[in-house]
Parts: structure tokens; sequence; C-alpha cells
């Protein structure tokens, strides 16, 4: 490695058999932030995460992270799971039942090496909510207990990749607003990078830096979250919950009428009062179902987010009702879906400007 | 009641069973490990000649061992070659006997103890670093902790119990080969009921102890609790 500004690579050329079902991945992908694997159940996802880890062992190709090459079937390279240094939370807790909670936790530090060791196990059980459970054995814990050790385990291995299969689905809508965060610095704060499958789009949408989607065994594409969700060409875009991602910026509470400003590329949206201070950078949803489109700027409505934009494409909607409709505002993008009928009544074409119509706003993170 | 005649067959019959439950331990484990992970095409013959001795009368098992061990036999030769002593009739042709007669005994609680630790237990330990020894180590072997004090209660008290193979190889020589249930037999053919009575009642209640940690256990593993 020359420097901390190269851009680390995880290169993987994976080819997997399993009865009818094929994984075949062939990709760069950035090594760095969070990357959520995305896409139907059966689509490999799963099975891609094993692959790297190094537990399928049928697996043929080649995968190597910067100059650290895992596997290599020109060489008959294959490095063994203990040897990789890749961590792995399963979809299981799968704790080891003849250790309390303190031991499980420290199976893996004990078997790091001391100058990798990022975390301490003080560390990991106040952040993860452990102290309580530690003299515990597994078998006495809940679902969403028994996960969360799992990942202070895997944490305290300290791995140099980390590889989450649905490690929140267990936990409940608060626990997981409590760790959603705590996952989210690890890359910055500890140069973990990790790879995150997640039938979620919330999750998704919260957590991740990169977006891989993963169809029939195949990544159908790859790219910076935001540009994925912008894009009309994804099976992303046909979602009842497809919508631009864009990061905004508290500028001012309105405390008579209960109101927070938001800014984003110079245009500001206006949302119920939030609890964030000025300047807090946020990461927000505008979902296409709640975006409406008129020509003229419209007098008199009770919508409060009204943005003057253009039209960049259109692309017809799997249902023959709704065509999705992709707007531009000050270097922003937006997405809107509105019926056919109205789009061809308006007869609306790349370059029109409209006038964007928000109904409502899903704050993410 | 003459107590030292008494006392000898005891003391034999404690000194063989432990050698083989010692022996069998060794042995066992290994090959319950392999059993239990195995999927190849050799592991269910594997698991039959393993298991003959269940179903075999011991008359069968002591004949065919009876000619192994001789001095012309398969074992007994080279044993008699190298050390100069007969197999058959010896203490060592009994540990020998013993091992094969009471391995299905040793070996399925294992097999089925090491299946019990499933792959995914063992994947998370790889993934936490841990090599192929240290997962047996620091995992299958704990986990197995159950499976082990049952294979070596059984097998110990399984060679105890011993009677049919006994008598095909060792015989019936007192402080050499009469352990207690070759001489129970030998107390109630020369009408010595006061003894063979001492003796069965002995058997007996160490036998039902054995079986009752056994199930004890098995009934503790059911209702899920640890240690």
């Amino acid at each position: 490695m020359s420097g901390a500004s190269t851009q680390a690579m995880l290169q993987m050329q994976l080819r997997l058999r399993r009865g009818d079902f094929v994984l075949d991945v062939n990709d760069t992908l950035p090594h760095t932030g969070i990357i959520a694997v995305f896409g139907p159940s059966g689509a490999g996802k799963t099975s891609l995460l094993r692959c790297l880890a190094g537990l399928e062992p049928a697996v043929e190709g080649s995968l190597s992270l910067n100059d650290t090459t895992w596997q290599d079937q020109t060489r008959k390279l294959f490095v063994p799971p203990h040897q990789r240094g890749i961590g792995m939370v399963f979809q299981e807790a799968r704790l080891f039942d003849h250790l309390t909670v303190r031991d499980n936790l420290e199976y893996g530090l004990r078997r790091a090496p001391t100058a990798q060791r990022r975390l301490t196990l003080e560390e990991v059980t106040t952040a993860l909510h452990l102290e309580p459970l530690l003299k515990h054995a597994p078998q006495q814990l809940s679902g969403g207990e028994a996960q969360r050790v799992a990942l202070g385990r895997t944490l305290l291995a300290s791995p140099q990749l980390l590889l989450l299969d649905e490690p929140l689905s267990a936990l409940d809508r608060t626990l997981k607003d409590a760790i959603l965060p705590f996952l989210a610095q690890l890359p910055g704060r500890l140069g973990l990078p990790i790879i995150y499958v997640s039938h979620t789009l919330d999750e998704v949408i919260r957590l991740a830096d990169h977006l891989l989607l993963l169809e029939d065994g195949r990544i159908s594409s790859h790219g910076p979250l935001a540009d994925m969700f912008q894009r009309l060409d994804l099976s992303l875009a046909q979602r009842d919950d497809a919508g631009a991602v864009l990061e905004a910026e508290v500028n001012a509470h309105d405390d008579h009428y209960h109101l927070t400003t938001l800014g984003f590329a110079g245009q500001q949206l206006t949302v119920s009062r939030l609890a964030y201070a000025i300047g807090t950078r946020l990461r927000l949803q505008i979902k296409a179902r709640d975006v409406s489109l008129t020509l003229q700027p419209p007098a008199d409505t009770t919508i409060l987010n009204i943005l003057p934009c253009t039209i960049s494409a259109l692309a017809s909607a799997r249902s023959p009702a709704q065509t999705l409709i992709k707007l531009e505002t000050a270097g922003q993008v937006l997405l809107a879906r509105v019926t056919r009928k109205s789009c061809e009544q308006l007869d609306l074409k790349p370059g029109m400007k409209v006038y964007a119509q928000i109904k409502s706003v899903v704050l993410v993170a | 009641m003459d107590t030292t005649s008494l006392w000898s067959p005891v003391l034999l019959t404690l000194q063989l069973a432990t050698y083989t439950t010692v022996i069998l331990l060794l042995i066992a484990t290994p090959l319950a490990w392999w059993l239990a992970r195995s999927t190849g095409r050799t592991k269910p013959a594997v698991e039959a000649v393993v298991a003959l001795p269940l179903v075999l009368p011991p008359t069968v098992l002591g004949f065919y061992l009876l000619i192994a061990l001789g001095p012309h036999g398969l074992i007994g030769a080279p044993w008699l070659a190298v050390t100069g002593d007969t197999l058959s009739f010896s203490f060592t042709g009994l540990v020998i006997g013993s091992v094969l007669y009471s391995m299905p005994f040793v070996v399925q609680p294992l097999q089925t103890a090491f299946a019990a630790t499933g792959e995914q237990l063992l994947e998370a330990a790889a993934l936490l670093r841990a090599s192929p020894w240290d997962r047996f180590v620091s995992i299958v072997l704990p986990s197995a902790k159950r499976g082990f004090i049952v294979a070596a209660t059984l097998g110990f008290a399984h060679t105890v119990g011993e009677f049919g193979v006994i008598l095909m190889i060792g015989g019936n020589i007192p402080g050499k080969t009469q352990v207690l249930s070759i001489a129970i037999y030998d107390r109630v053919e020369t009408l010595q009921y006061g003894e063979a009575h001492a003796m069965a009642a002995g058997l007996l209640l160490f036998s039902f102890a054995a079986l009752l940690l056994v199930y004890g256990l098995n009934r503790r593993a059911r209702a899920g609790t640890v240690q």
C-alpha cells in the first residue's frame, strides 16, 4: 500500500454452483464505508457473504483485497476462513452454549493478534448494552440479546472486513435505532469496512455508502447509494418505496409553527420540527409516490414544499397506470411517480420546466 | 467366606474396565468424529462393523478372537514374536477383546454428541480466528462433555458386565482372567451361593448406579440446563 489516499478495493471473481442456483459475481468494489447488498430472497446474498468468508470451499475464481489474496484458483490458493481476518455475523446468533456471554465475547478477542485489536471489551459491551448479560448463559438470552452478543463477539475479533447478514432482523425498533448509529461510525472510526446484507430498504438507506443490487446470483448494478436511487433503469425505481435519497442540513427552526427548515443544494424543505441542532447533516428520502407535478407554480395549496424542476427523463413504471419521472433541481435529482394519464394530458417531456409538490419527506438518519 | 477370593475378581474387573475405557476413549474419539462428519460411502460400512458386537452372540466374537489371538493367529503370532507371550488366556487378551466388544457403547454416544455440535458453530468459531484443532478443543470437546461422560460410563459398565467373550478367550484363571461375571458363574457351579450372592448383588447395584447416571444426564440434557 502506497498510502492512505489509495482507494482500497475488493476484487472478486467468484462462481459457485449449488443445484440449480449459480452465484456468478465478477466486480471490483470500493473497500471503504458500508456496502449494502440488497436483493430479493434467493438472490444469493448469503451465499456471496459465505464465499467472501471462505465458508464455501467449492467456490471457483479469485478474491483479493488490495494486496491480500484470499483465493486464486490459478495458483490453487484458498486461504481458510480462520486465517482471512474476516468477521461475519450470521442471521442466527450461533453463540457457544457451553460458554457464558463474557467468554463468548472474549473468544475472538483472545485469538486476535494484539497489534490488530482495536476495541476493548468495555467499549463493545457499553455500545451494545451488554453489561447486564455478561454472566448469563446464551440459553437465557432473547433473540435480540443473542444477536447483539454475536455482533460484539465478531467486532472483538478485530476483523479487517466485517460481513453482516441481516444482523438486526431479530431486534426491535428501539434497539435498532440504538445500534445502527454505532454500526454506521465503525468504518470511519476503526477503518473497518462493512458489507451489509439487508432486505429492509430503510436500513440500507440509513447505513449504506455504496449499494450493490444482487439478482438471481448476479450483480445487476452497484454504485454510490444516492446515485443508485436516482436511476430509472434499476428494479429499485420500480419499488413502491422508491425515491431519491439526499443529504440536507438543518438550517432553521420555526417554534411558532413548530417547523424545521432543511437546506440542500441551495433549495429549502420545510418539515415538522426536528430535535436536531442547526447545522446537523441528515439523510432524507423523498419517495417518488409523494411527489406530484404542476406546470404552473401552484397558488393556494396546503403543500409547503414546492420546488421548481426540470424533467430530465421519463420511464414506464411496472404498473401500466404509472410513469416514473426524473427531475433535476439545482443539480439535485428527485424522482416522481405520476399516472400515465396525467403525464399524457400535461404532455410531459424531457427538458420541460415543472413544479414538484412534495407531500412528505422521510428522515432516515 | 474367604474375602481374598472375593476381592481378587473385583479388582481384576475394575482394572480391566479401566484399561478398556481409557483405550476406547482414545480410539473412539477420532473414530466418532469421523463418523459424525463423514458423508462418504465407507461410513455405513464402518458404522455397521462398530455396531456388530451389539447383535452378534458373544460366542461368535469370542470364537474369532480366540483364533486371532492364538499363537498362530493374526494378532497372536506377531505378538508372540515380539513379546514372547501368548495373548489367549492372558489379561492383555482380555483387554483387546473388551475393547472390541464395548466399542459401540463408546462410539455411539460420542458420535451423537459430535453430530449435535453443528457445522454452524464451527463456522462461527472459524470466523473468530480459531484453527481446526483449536475449534475441536475449544468447541467440540466441551460441547460433547455429556457425551463423553455417557460414553465412559457405558463403556466401563458394559466391560464390567461382559461374560461370553471373556469365557471364550480368557477362560477362568483366578487372579489372571477370572473377572466378576466369570467368578459368579464359577461359584454357582461349585455351589458357593454365599459368594455368588455377594458378587451378584454388588454388580447389580453398580450397574443400576451407572445407568442412573446416564439417564439422569439425558434427562438434564432434555431439560436444557447447562453444566
